[in-house]
């Protein structure tokens, strides 16, 4: 186990991240936005989901470098009184478990497509591929809200509002899955020429060893690239479906049912309600972009080939 | 020991190459027409041919790599192509592979000690840990590799050494029968003598019979006990190597061994041989090598040559041989 | 004065770690119309000794010592318009795959042409006939046809006797090419290098040839300069190389090759592979894997000297002629 962290330590990628200050500040600012977030409940001040805590006379108070801030709320208060701070810790949370476990199920369902096209090939692929096409062809968003829409019709607005986070991660999973199978479809067909995939065959061993033990691991390389840019994406999509009120209720916001839940008083001088979290918003996504740039030329076929 | 040990009979393979759907007659690689060859136990046949010969193909088809278009494999005289892959089994064991590309036939993301491990733990899943490690170790010195670079992965070793260690892993099942697939055209001159020595050593502390393919003659002359020249995906003699050096028999073969490059102190007279390669789509009619054989008349244009048996044994398809024009 | 003379030319990576040296102290030269081998093994640096002269050296190649003269220019510090004026015009050079040279989706009529306009001023009509005049010299049937093929349209050995053309088109004093066989089928592969060897005859015409080869080597070329690990082991004539090879290491090759002696036998094998650019053993690079070495030659790099009509990199050079065990 030693060993293996030593090499990963000289590996060329460690060094490219050592070389390239860009990927090192995002990857400072996105861990600490990580680290956060999840340790909200220990550090947040206030618990903005604990409706006795709240109080209706703090509401739309400045941040406290403002003349009518108060010290008590750094960041302000929101028009309930929550405060701004524990709330978009506890968004970013919210923000960040969606983005990840949708990409794990855009993963688990690219993954076993693409391997299972690639590999068999057949009608078996051609049936996936000209689904993934379709599904393409169909932007993300407009499906997402199709089904959002059914599902809060079809829900009372309180079983909706404990089961919108599965929700979201179903349906942004199930949006994007062509993106993985694709890529992964794509690498399988390269990897399948080589000779090593003869060499298990000639051993005996079944398709789904073969598939999973020996082609998969040679395919990560593409699939930590877009995995970068897809949970910046699925992040993206969960504020963009919560701004339109399908998707996270204000009651438990993440950032972008945050961002919706101010734009109402930005014009009557409460700019901060939306403005902050917009900001975090925008960080996250530009760190989480920016590594995966660094990460895409750090894997390039090129540079990781040399010797 | 009764009949070969494996023996193909009027193998043909063709490959699909799609077309229109309204196309009536899609194109059709037609790889392999009608090969058959038998291998006898303790031998190193070799095939011999240009790209695009099939040779590469018979040892895919043979291997069960590739399904065959018609015709049928043997085993030690059991019929082995057409089984499912559980039925396979037991002749998987006793037929192994060796690749042409060491670069590609490892897998970069196993170390060498689980790529080694693995066809004996697939086939064996009764050793114990330390019969495996030590069968491991066995195999790799004899190939001459150095058993403490199990922990290491493919891309720290040099072509030759992959080569060794792609060798090891196809003993490490005791096989009878192996198929070397160009297994060092890859590689450079100083390391193709040391990877053919461990060829040979394995073939005589392990009695393998081997399938030898090949583009080098000079490698064959070396290494063969009987040689194929192949074209076209037809055989076009079939020899013992001695004889086929000393008497070469079909124009081709004639061609093929005037066009070795030699050591030699004189410079290169070359006689270029008339027209040019087809391809397998459009095979010629008749004998696939008459728009380029000086000895070819009107049958041999007309007419496929059956393989005929001299009183050497060697077995050559050609119309002119057969009528004593050459 | 000779045509080209590379003296003690150094070539250096600057990789992350530490400088690779990839040539160090590479000296030879070539008269005009005379034919010079370039063998070694993959890594021994021939090819980046090649792409040096031609100024074509891939990043973060760079040259840190030595020259290289052309007609008594130095080649090193040539601007790059006066290096265009040379390269493709007095020089040019042909690659191991002909699909390097020539770009799929233009005729070849347009690849020619362009070729002679950007080096000298001609009208399209003369540009063709002088285009057509060189397919012919190189053995392509009905070449004003082929002008209009685009380059998947033509078999390999085709593709590479057009890169040939092309490379003629100028009349260049020297032709350098880089494993222009390897790539193609034996029988193609004879048909190309009489081709080179009959041109450089009747133009009178420079070739440095690249290959790891010797046997090709020994039929095309009249003297020969063996390279290991960066540098020069040995350089002479080419009949006396191959039949009395005085450095170890060019006498492993030829006694590693398979002959007509060695059937059924072991090979002599050199132990070993060639060390990689980050692992130059200190002394003579070949120590480690040489039958004749001691502790001289791993205290120090050999210098090079006259055996006979050879030289060779190696102490014992004088010592190895006289016992001749070869």
């Amino acid at each position: 186990m030693n060993a293996a962290i030593r090499r990963f330590a000289q590996s060329n990628f460690m060094y490219s991240f050592g070389r390239d200050k860009v990927a090192m500040v995002s990857f400072a600012i996105l861990a600490a936005f990580v680290i956060l977030a999840f340790s909200a409940p220990l550090i947040a001040p206030y618990d903005p989901y604990d409706q006795t805590t709240i109080d209706i006379m703090d509401s739309e108070i400045p941040p406290a470098w403002q003349d009518e801030g108060e010290a008590r709320f750094l960041l302000g208060t929101d028009a309930q009184g929550r405060d701004m701070l524990s709330t978009i810790l506890y968004g970013t949370r919210i923000s960040i478990i969606i983005g990840v476990c949708a990409v794990l199920m855009q993963m688990f369902l690219g993954i076993t497509i693409g391997l299972v096209s690639g590999y068999v090939g057949g009608r078996i692929e051609s049936f996936f591929m000209r689904l993934a096409d379709i599904q393409l062809s169909l932007s993300t968003l407009m499906l997402a809200i199709v089904a959002l829409a059914i599902f809060q019709a079809a829900f009372s607005a309180e079983a909706y509002s404990d089961l919108a986070i599965i929700m979201l991660i179903m349906v942004i999973g199930f949006a994007e899955w062509p993106q993985y199978a694709r890529t992964i479809r794509a690498s399988v067909l390269a990897e399948k020429k080589k000779e090593y995939v003869d060499a298990a065959r000639v051993i005996g061993l079944g398709a789904p060893t073969i598939m999973f033990k020996h082609i998969l691991p040679n395919t990560l390389s593409p699939l930590l690239v877009i995995s970068t840019v897809q949970v910046a994406n699925a992040i993206i999509s969960e504020a963009a479906l919560s701004f339109l009120g399908l998707g996270i209720p204000v009651t438990k916001p993440s950032l972008g049912s945050l961002i919706n839940s101010g734009f109402e008083f930005i014009f009557s001088g409460s700019w901060w309600i939306t403005a902050i979290p917009s900001i975090v918003l925008i960080a996250l996504i530009l760190c989480i972009n920016l590594l995966g740039d660094w990460v895409r030329d750090a894997l390039n076929p090129k540079i990781y080939k040399e010797k | 020991m009764s009949g070969p040990l494996v023996e193909t009979r009027d193998v043909e393979k063709r490959f699909d190459l799609g077309g229109y759907f309204w196309q009536q007659d899609k194109p059709v690689v037609r790889a392999l027409n009608g090969v058959s060859i038998a291998i006898e136990k303790g031998e190193s046949f070799c095939l011999v041919g240009e790209s695009g010969c099939g040779k590469s193909t018979l040892a895919r088809c043979i291997m069960g790599l590739l399904d065959l278009s018609e015709g049928e494999v043997f085993y030690k005289g059991e019929q082995i192509d057409r089984l499912s892959a559980k039925a396979m089994m037991p002749y998987r064991r006793r037929m192994q592979m060796i690749f042409q590309n060491p670069y590609a036939s490892l897998n970069p993301r196993m170390t060498i000690q689980k790529t080694l491990e693995e066809p004996l733990r697939f086939h064996f899943p009764e050793m114990k840990n330390g019969e495996v490690r030590d069968k491991v170790e066995e195999v790799m010195t004899s190939v001459g590799n150095d058993p403490a670079w199990g922990t290491r992965y493919p891309h720290e070793f040099s072509g030759g050494q992959r080569q060794r260690i792609s060798i090891a892993r196809a003993l490490m099942v005791d096989p009878d029968f192996v198929v070397a697939d160009e297994p060092i055209s890859a590689l450079d001159v100083s390391i193709q003598a040391q990877v053919l020595n461990v060829m040979m050593d394995a073939r005589d502390s392990r009695d393998l019979t081997y399938l030898f393919i090949t583009h080098d003659l000079s490698v064959v002359r070396h290494f063969g006990t009987r040689v194929g020249v192949m074209y076209l995906g037809a055989l076009c003699e079939l020899a013992q190597t001695k004889t086929l050096f000393d008497t070469p028999r079909h124009p081709y073969t004639q061609v093929l061994l005037n066009a070795i490059p030699k050591l030699s102190t004189t410079e290169l007279i070359h006689t270029p041989m008339m027209g040019e390669v087809p391809t397998a789509i459009k095979l010629p009619s008749g004998c696939v090598f008459h728009p380029r054989c000086p000895y070819a008349n009107e049958r041999c244009s007309r007419e496929v040559p059956a393989g005929t048996t001299l009183d050497d044994g060697t077995v050559v398809a050609c119309h002119a041989v057969e009528e004593n024009r050459i | 004065m000779a045509l080209l003379e590379v003296k003690n030319l150094g070539i250096e990576f600057p990789m992350r770690r530490e400088v690779l040296r990839a040539l160090q102290g590479v000296s030879f030269s070539l008269d005009a119309g005379e034919r010079l081998g370039i063998v070694g093994e993959s890594g021994a640096g021939k090819s980046i000794a090649a792409f040096a002269i031609i100024n074509l050296l891939s990043k973060p190649g760079r040259i840190n010592a030595g020259e290289i003269l052309f007609e008594g220019r130095d080649l090193t510090v040539l601007d790059d318009n006066a290096m265009r004026d040379i390269r493709g015009n007095r020089i040019s050079m042909i690659f191991q795959d002909p699909m390097m040279t020539l770009n799929p989706v233009l005729t070849i009529e347009t690849q020619m042409i362009e070729v002679l306009k950007a080096h000298r001023e001609i009208s399209d009509n003369d540009a063709r006939k002088i285009a057509v005049e060189k397919l012919r010299e190189v053995a392509i049937p009905s070449p004003e046809d082929r002008l209009k093929s685009y380059p998947h349209e033509l078999s390999g050995g085709q593709r590479q006797r057009v890169v040939i053309a092309t490379a003629l088109l100028t009349n260049p004093s020297i032709i350098i090419a880089d494993e222009p066989s390897t790539a193609l089928d034996v029988t193609i592969q004879a048909g190309i290098m009489a081709l080179m060897l009959n041109l450089c005859k009747s133009h009178d015409m420079g070739l440095i040839l690249i290959t790891h080869d010797l046997a090709v080597v020994s039929q095309v070329t009249e003297r020969v300069v063996v390279m290991y690990a960066g540098r020069v082991v040995e350089e002479g004539p080419t009949a006396d190389i191959v039949t009395h090879p005085k450095h170890p290491y060019t006498r492993g090759l030829i006694a590693a090759l398979p002959q007509e002696g060695t059937a059924g036998k072991r090979l002599n094998q050199i132990p070993g592979s060639m060390p990689t650019l980050d692992a130059i053993p200190d002394g003579c690079a070949f120590h480690p894997r040489c039958p004749h070495a001691d502790d001289v030659c791993r205290a120090s790099v050999p210098e090079i000297v006259k055996v006979g009509n050879q030289f060779s990199r190696c102490v014992k050079a004088t010592e190895l002629a006289e016992e001749n065990s070869l």
